[in-house]
């Protein structure tokens, strides 16, 4: 500053620090006050335009600055300016640009999807979308679960069943798995018993006597939920014992037969409860059927 | 005053500058206290959907912001197509109402919870506050195994007191019962009666069974409890798509 050619004509604001620090008083720059103005004249015409001014209970909605959307259920609604009918807009405009395939899946039955490339290409690329935001958290991102806790959806077991309808009812209306504890029902030599017999069924080599006993316990017991033939009830989500897929002893994870009989016994005596939540009301019916299509299509669907 | 005095008294600046800067805030932040429009109207049959939160939930509550939980997880999903397609329904001001201080966040590094109520079962919820990389491999959210304590809940009338002043419709006399019984409905009603807090709160969590230990009350009920309410008093599909635009 010291050869600013302002330092002569310019006068000082009057103030004197420390005896000899001055302050210039130049004029403002003519671009700075310019847009300073233009700020002004914008706030002005802004008020006018959108929703700004409190009066009394009520406020300005603006002039000449409406918004006109038509809901998912075909209304066409006009409203001054804000935020939410603004959104209310782009869902529209979104669900215009989707419609080609919406109105598709709408109509389509699984079976259409499967034979529709370019639909089921839709469906999946969705479909991973919803998984991992909804789904993922508990079946994990692929799908595979957590052994105990909840299912895994890559194998073709199914305990709540396999097809289109049960998979779009589980989703839908949630599922609720009751295993209860038998610990104290019965004696701890029956659920020794018990677990023989449910480990003879995956083929494990175990005392005969034992599992032969033990299936007289089974028939009194267990068979109301797991079936005679101890298949499993798909009404009642109970598992199927036979197929050595196991969902919720850790039975894979044991290295020795005893520990096997340790894993089964576990759920035995503790039981297992087990949610799944609904997804009606926070997921779209046309999500759902897109999520039902997904998940039948990891696991060898029925 | 003159200029210069203002100018060198450091006092009189701070002073004088707050009171000029708060009148930016000021005019945007006071006429929302008298406009009606501000908080939404959400009845359903004559009756208030949304609720203050049960000595359970409150509870909880309080150890969501003990927990430091507002510092990574907003609870504001703005009207914007990606968050509602992530995490359901835009908030509302009504939604909030009875929060004080409301929760809504400023930064997600984990998700937003406006809307979490429901999504997940109890079980999973317990084991992902105990150990949330059992669920979510990806998680970079802390274990929190102290949850597993008992729930200290001797001062819940009072923290129910300490609403009700400021504005929280918590019932203690027969006068304020009856008026929430006409505003909520009497199930509620009964919930927000601060004379039976204790046994609501041990109640809701012996039945609700939040962290799969029935017999006793623990921060993890609480919290749980907490987290499947949020989101849920509304039920969007009992009003028309542009209601709420309505109000703004």
């Amino acid at each position: 500053m010291s050869k600013d050619k302002t330092q002569k004509s310019v006068q000082t604001t009057g103030h004197s620090w420390d005896g000899d620090l001055q302050e210039y008083n130049n004029p403002l720059p003519r671009w700075w006050l310019w847009a300073f103005y233009a700020t002004i004249v914008f706030a002005v015409v802004y008020w006018f335009l959108y929703p700004t001014l409190p009066i009394g209970r009520d406020y300005t909605k603006g002039i000449g600055n409406e918004i006109t959307y038509t809901t998912a259920d075909g209304k066409t609604v006009t409203t001054h300016w804000n935020t939410r009918a603004l959104f209310l807009k782009e869902q529209e405009e979104a669900r215009k640009r989707q419609a080609v395939y919406l109105e598709k899946l709408a109509k389509a039955s699984y079976e259409d999807i499967a034979k529709d490339p370019e639909l089921s290409a839709f469906v999946f690329s969705r479909a991973k979308v919803l998984f991992a935001d909804n789904c993922a958290a508990c079946h994990q991102r692929g799908g595979n679960g957590v052994l105990g806790e909840y299912p895994n959806l890559l194998d073709d077991s199914w305990l709540w069943g396999g097809t289109f309808a049960d998979i779009q009812q589980t989703i839908t209306n949630g599922r609720h798995g009751n295993m209860p504890a038998w610990k104290g029902q019965l004696s701890d030599q029956q659920i020794g018993d018990v677990v023989e017999y449910v480990l003879s069924l995956s083929g494990e080599p175990v005392d005969a006597d034992r599992a032969a006993r033990g299936k007289t316990v089974f028939m009194n017991n267990c068979a109301v939920c797991h079936g005679q033939d101890a298949r499993g009830q798909k009404f009642l989500g109970s598992a199927n014992l036979t197929d050595k897929i196991w969902t919720i002893a850790k039975v894979p994870q044991a290295n020795s037969l005893d520990g096997k009989r340790n894993a089964v016994r576990q759920v035995v005596e503790n039981g297992k409860r087990r949610t799944m939540p609904a997804w009606k009301g926070r997921l779209s019916d046309t999500e759902i059927k897109i999520l039902t299509y997904y998940v039948h299509e990891l696991g060898g669907g029925q | 005053m003159k200029h210069e005095t203002i100018e060198t008294n450091a006092g009189w600046l701070i002073v004088l500058v707050m009171i000029v800067i708060s009148i930016g805030g000021l005019v945007e932040i006071i006429p929302l206290y008298f406009i009606n429009n501000t908080v939404e109207t959400v009845k359903v049959d004559g009756k208030d959907t949304i609720r203050p939160y049960t000595p359970l939930e409150l509870r909880g509550r309080d150890i969501y912001m003990r927990e430091g939980c507002y510092l990574c997880h907003s609870q504001m999903i703005r009207p914007f197509r990606d968050e509602d397609m992530r995490y359901g329904h835009y908030s509302l001001a009504a939604e909030s109402q009875y929060d004080h201080p409301f929760q809504w966040g400023s930064k997600r590094t984990g998700p937003d919870l406006a809307r979490v109520g429901g999504k997940y079962s109890n079980a999973w919820h317990f084991q992902h506050l105990m150990n949330p990389r059992s669920v979510v491999p990806e998680s970079i959210m802390p274990n929190f195994p102290w949850l597993k304590e008992p729930l200290a809940y001797a001062d819940i009338k009072e923290r129910m007191r300490a609403l009700k002043a400021v504005g929280v419709p918590y019932s203690e006399t027969q006068a304020e019962y009856d008026a929430n019984v006409k505003r909520f409905g009497k199930d509620v009603a009964d919930k927000l009666n601060i004379l039976k807090a204790d046994d609501n709160l041990i109640a809701q969590a012996t039945q609700g069974n939040y962290d799969g230990k029935p017999d006793d009350v623990s921060e993890a009920d609480a919290l749980i409890a907490y987290l499947q309410v949020l989101g849920t008093m509304v039920d969007f599909s009992k009003f028309e798509e542009g209601y709420f635009a309505e109000f703004r």
